[in-house]
């Protein structure tokens, strides 16, 4: 038997030229994918922010270090905690199906290997590729919300690469899941049993201070309500309140799921 | 180090090679070379370890024994160890693989243009080198069409021409030219002997033995991940076969397995309902074939196919 799956990543910068090649096909597709990318997402946001929004009106946000509440509009409160989900769901599709695409459908990576690329650094480059596509669809988004008017603090410059981490975190996740496909079947249960519930449990919607207790210390837990929790507050010209404890949750999903993700690749391609 | 036939250091060395998945054994106890120039076939049936053990030499599955070193740097460097220095081997390498992976999203000349990336050569190096392989693959006019407008034959001499992008000394093919045309497959027959003519150095797993005669210069024929014969093509049919095969088939062909022609001949296989009879000097046996004017029968020389199906069977290989 070779060496074992769990060994420590081996990357070099031979992931450049992997990434490089995502680009490029990317750039021949990209305004069609643009539309699909954020005309959900915009729909949702002007649907219930405007329309539950007019029902709503202002929603309590609670600083978990202070106890304060401030009452922001119920379209910012959607909007900065809806921008995380599409990070999360453009990474998601992009490790899933579309690496799917490339490493089982279409070989692409059978016929990388055959040049001097490690299956270590495939696996990073179609991670960062993920969240490469997560940045550019929060991007637009952002575009979008500005020219709305929802947001205007100077802070959003921040959420920015906070996003960027957000879709590195989830591009990492589904990667394991790309690892145990069979089949694009696979990853309806991805998005059913995990994306989904954890939409609804991460303070998008409506404040996690509606949910049970019990219920709500699974929540604090998700990578989706950490990266709402960091998010949120910059929508608000506001610093989030425990910087650090969310960022290393973030971190730590993403560190576990790239290296689990990759002892499951490596499990796969070893024949 | 070890050396290849003639003294010259070999290319590529394999020593007792084995791999197990399970308790099924894929490889056995097997050990080649190839020198520098040579063109050396793998044929063996379906399951017989030929993809295997290319993919061990490529270093995609890792060996269970042996060792695979290659020589393709300048004879004062040092020899690389598969699966240990993979990535310096891979440099230096040119593979095709037996089911194309062509990027369907890209032109021709972008193809090689990524493909040459992976190798980390420069832009302007690669764009340099397009049209020539393009001119290679007979692809020139199909620059910017994408794979999925180019027929079969095309996609595999764009596959070679893709191998070619590092100029590696040494060439990989898997299958080369399985699912080709005629037209297609002698195209790439031609290639691969242009290559030969440049001092190329090619291993090739084939299911065609007149692809495997015309191209290889020494065989290798693997049943059952051992090594059970090798040589030049020649040598091999000399060795293992008689000269003469005299086909006999029609209606009642069978049955002259059982009457005296039998003993007109060295050697009588039967497939389905045709008679095999392989002998020293076929024409007492055709002259006495005459009275059995009804059957057809093909008199040939001996050939690689029946050198293959004398030593792995007739009987079909459903795996692999």
């Amino acid at each position: 038997m070779g060496p074992s799956i769990w060994q420590p990543p081996r990357l070099s910068r031979r992931f450049w030229p992997v990434f490089q090649r995502n680009l490029l096909v990317w750039r021949k597709l990209a305004i069609p994918s643009l539309v699909g990318n954020i005309a959900e997402p915009l729909m949702w946001l002007v649907a219930f922010g405007y329309g539950l929004g007019a029902l709503v009106g202002q929603v309590n946000v609670v600083n978990t270090s202070t106890g304060s509440s401030t009452a922001v509009p119920y379209i910012l409160f959607l909007a900065s905690g809806s921008i995380c989900m599409s990070a999360m769901n453009a990474a998601s599709f992009e490790a899933l199906y579309s690496a799917f695409s490339r490493m089982h459908v279409q070989k692409t990576w059978d016929g990388i290997m055959n040049a001097p690329v490690r299956l270590d650094d495939i696996v990073l480059a179609e991670m960062l590729w993920a969240a490469f596509k997560a940045l550019f669809t929060v991007t637009a988004i952002l575009g979008v919300m500005l020219a709305l008017g929802i947001s205007h603090s100077p802070k959003l410059l921040l959420a920015w690469p906070v996003l960027l981490g957000v879709g590195i975190t989830f591009s990492c996740v589904a990667l394991i899941f790309n690892a145990l496909a069979r089949g694009y079947d696979f990853f309806t249960y991805y998005f059913t049993l995990f994306l989904t519930p954890m939409m609804f449990l991460s303070g998008i919607f409506f404040p996690l201070e509606q949910l049970p207790p019990l219920v709500r210390v699974i929540a604090t837990w998700l990578p989706l309500s950490n990266a709402v929790e960091l998010v949120r507050p910059l929508f608000m010209d506001q610093w989030p309140s425990q910087p650090a404890r969310h960022a290393l949750v973030l971190l730590a999903y993403a560190v576990a799921g790239f290296w689990i993700a990759l002892a499951l690749t490596r499990k796969r391609f070893r024949v | 180090m070890s050396s290849g036939r003639a003294g010259v250091p070999a290319l590529l060395q394999v020593e007792h090679l084995g791999k197990q998945y399970g308790t099924t054994t894929v490889v056995d106890d097997l050990s080649f070379a190839i020198a520098p120039g040579e063109c050396l076939g793998v044929i063996g049936p379906n399951g017989a370890g030929k993809t295997t053990t290319i993919r061990m030499c490529l270093g995609l599955s890792t060996p269970g024994t042996g060792s695979i070193r290659y020589a393709l740097g300048a004879p004062s460097e040092a020899a690389l160890a598969m699966p240990q220095d993979a990535m310096a081997i891979k440099a230096r390498l040119g593979v095709v693989s037996q089911m194309d992976t062509l990027d369907p999203d890209f032109t021709c000349a972008e193809n090689l243009l990524v493909y040459g990336r992976y190798f980390g050569l420069r832009d302007a190096q690669i764009r340099q080198r397009i049209p020539e392989l393009l001119e290679f693959a007979s692809l020139t006019h199909k620059a910017a069409a994408k794979p999925g407008e180019l027929s079969g034959g095309m996609k595999r001499r764009l596959s070679l021409a893709r191998a070619l992008v590092n100029d590696p000394r040494l060439l990989l093919l898997d299958e080369p030219t399985t699912g080709l045309d005629p037209q297609a497959r002698h195209l790439m027959w031609e290639r691969l002997q242009l290559l030969l003519q440049q001092g190329k150095s090619i291993l090739l797993t084939t299911h065609f033995m007149d692809e495997a005669e015309r191209l290889c210069a020494r065989l290798l024929v693997l049943d059952h991940g051992r090594k059970i014969a090798e040589g030049t093509p020649r040598d091999l049919i000399a060795q293992h076969l008689e000269p003469d095969v005299v086909e006999v088939y029609g209606s009642g062909a069978v049955a002259l397995v059982e009457s005296p022609l039998r003993q007109l001949a060295a050697r009588v296989e039967v497939s389905g309902e045709t008679v095999f009879f392989y002998t020293q000097d076929a024409r007492p046996l055709l002259g006495a074939l005459a009275a059995w004017p009804q059957l057809r029968t093909l008199h040939r020389p001996a050939n690689l196919e029946d050198l293959f199906l004398k030593l792995t069977g007739r009987q079909i290989r459903e795996d692999g």
